[in-house]
């Protein structure tokens, strides 16, 4: 299989903080691949750097060959990579409906027609991905009002409606009931193989991680310390002993 | 769809407007010329604050700009009106172009002071090129053309400019456009994050709003037969933001009702009193405290409550 995404030498710190550091890695097309690690690790920090969010200090993010250092979000989002945040981050004032509906628009550029009843857009394929991440209920309600574990589901929906071939999901059951989170994996684990998405995420619950990665980063002070098979990354004893060891058995 | 709904009302209004001169007031009927301009003026800067989520302190400018550039065309060029009204509305929106580009790297505060300080320079070039736009005597003695240099007349003529203005932005609000522009407001990383080029967006935006207060400024500058540093200052600037911010900025229909109520308590608290300003800080006060989404806010939370009981 070819790398979907290369990072090389990547580095980024805050005044003097670094929370990325030195980090190789690559990503192959159509893997279901996680990054762990402990809070303050660095994984949104390294989601950041990948879909624009920040600047790398140093280092080479590329995409299907495409050189993605210094392109904005938006240029990013058009060539195919989609993410979820793990604060959410929504239209909270917008319905629900209207949340995903704008994504639809952007993602098919028409947000330069003045003339189109915005409204009118997409209605169609708004409703099928609230369907598909079970908001179809709540289509018309203000988004800000959902449930914390619905307005994760809003972000993978939001997400989605961009299409993407890569998509970031960070922490997307942070925060979520036990059943939520099981409904949550089950759906993304169903449109990751309808639509031969390639899936990078994060997630702090160790059994969604070991159910569904095909490859484990573990990442540590900023440092990518193993990298492998799920099996190999449970075995790895220098992850045992700094992040695993710490969540019990797993 | 309450969209056909709105339509017949719009049009029941226009109708209505139009059968105005027939009551035979000469005062009504200017008046309400007056209002209509007002009206696209406010809903022009609406554009901005309700739409981008930014301020603009300075949108008097191309009110001026539209007001100077038609009035010159007309009187100094001699050019026919259906020549000299697009020109200066397409002068106006593209200064609006240029001013924009700088303002819309900016946000907030920041951004509110930098549209001031564009439009303080547009005062400026109207009080000091004294040779073409008359300096602080004024531009006055516009040649009108015959057919619209008659009271009703111009009425007429500002019903169908109105009319035509506010439906054109009507569209450009309720289209795709104005609801990522609405998305961008709510939460502009987010946007980004969509494949939205959000300062983009903004900047479209702000040469939209440009463009249409031009047309408002050609209207007023005919309508009085001259134009006046004093259309380009900071405190028409500063009027037509209060307009906005008393109608209720998140509604399409506020700005239009802040534009002719506040119109309208000036003209009268003019006739009875020197106290204007005295009156329109009390307005200010009452926005703050008690109608932060202004009257159209009002009308709903009146409504809400109605229905309910
Ligand atoms: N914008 C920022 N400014 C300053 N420090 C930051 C910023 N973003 C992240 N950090 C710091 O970088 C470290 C990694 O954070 P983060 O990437 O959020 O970790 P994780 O997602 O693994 O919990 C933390 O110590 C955090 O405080
Ligand atoms: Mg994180």
């Amino acid at each position: 299989m070819t790398a979907m995404l290369s990072i090389g030498g990547l580095w980024k710190s805050f005044a003097g903080f670094v929370a990325t550091r030195d980090v190789s890695f690559e990503l192959l097309a159509g893997e279901t691949h996680a990054v762990i690690g402990p809070n303050g690790a660095g994984k949104t920090t390294f989601f950041n750097l990948i879909t624009g969010h920040l600047r790398p200090d140093k280092g080479s993010v590329s995409f299907e060959g495409r050189d993605l250092v210094g392109l904005p979000p938006q240029k990013i989002v058009r060539l195919g990579i989609a993410r979820s945040f793990q604060r959410i981050n929504i239209y909270p004032r917008l319905t629900v409906f209207e949340n995903v509906q704008v994504a639809l628009i952007a993602h098919e550029g028409q947000q330069w027609n003045l003339f189109r009843p915005g409204r009118s857009l997409h209605r169609e394929g708004t409703q099928e991905l609230l369907e598909l991440v079970g908001l179809a209920p709540e289509a018309l309600e203000t988004a800000g009002e959902l449930s914390y574990g619905k307005q994760k589901q809003l972000e993978l929906a939001i997400a989605l409606a961009s299409q993407p071939r890569l998509l970031l999901l960070d922490e997307p059951t942070a925060g979520m009931s036990p059943q939520e989170t099981g409904e949550t994996i089950a759906s993304v684990r169903d449109i990751v193989k309808a639509r031969g998405l390639t899936l990078l995420f994060t997630e702090h619950d160790m059994s969604v991680v070991f159910g569904i990665a095909e490859r484990i980063s573990v990442l540590h002070h900023g440092v990518i310390i193993a990298s492998g098979t799920p099996d190999a990354v449970r075995n790895d004893p220098e992850v045992r002993r700094v992040y695993l060891g710490e969540h019990g058995h797993v | 769809m309450p969209q056909r709904r709105h339509l017949i009302a719009s049009a029941i209004v226009v109708l209505l407007l139009a059968l105005l001169p027939l009551a035979g007031s000469r005062y009504a009927v200017d008046l309400t010329t007056e209002v209509l301009i007002y009206v696209l003026f406010a809903l022009s800067l609406n554009v901005i604050i309700g739409f981008t989520g930014n301020i603009s302190f300075g949108h008097a400018a191309y009110f001026a700009i539209g007001g100077y550039a038609c009035a010159i065309l007309l009187t100094t060029y001699g050019w026919p009106l259906a020549l000299a009204l697009p020109a200066a509305v397409v002068l106006a929106g593209l200064v609006a172009a240029v001013v924009g580009y700088f303002c819309v790297r900016l946000t907030r505060i920041y951004f509110a002071m930098l549209t001031l300080a564009f439009a303080m320079l547009v005062w400026g070039v109207a009080f000091k090129w004294k040779e073409v736009t008359g300096g602080d005597d004024g531009f006055t003695g516009i040649k009108m053309p015959e057919m619209i240099s008659h009271h009703v007349g111009y009425f007429y003529f500002t019903l169908v400019m109105v009319s035509l203005g506010v439906a054109a932005l009507w569209v450009i609000c309720h289209s795709a456009f104005g609801l990522t522009l609405v998305a961008v407001r709510e939460n502009s990383v987010r946007a980004g994050f969509i494949g939205v080029d959000t300062r983009h967006m903004r900047w479209a935006a702000f040469t939209v709003a440009g463009t249409f207060g031009g047309l408002a400024g050609a209207l007023f500058g005919m309508y009085h037969r001259g134009m006046y540093i004093e259309n380009a200052f900071w405190t028409e600037s500063a009027q037509v933001l209060i307009m906005v911010l008393l109608g209720g900025i998140h509604s399409f229909v506020g700005p239009i009702i802040g534009a002719a109520v506040l119109y309208l308590l000036q003209t009268f608290t003019n006739q009875y009193t020197p106290y204007w300003p005295t009156v329109l800080g009390l307005i200010l006060l009452v926005i703050v405290m008690v109608l932060p989404d202004g009257l159209i806010g009002l009308v709903r939370r009146v409504k809400a409550r109605g229905g309910r009981s």
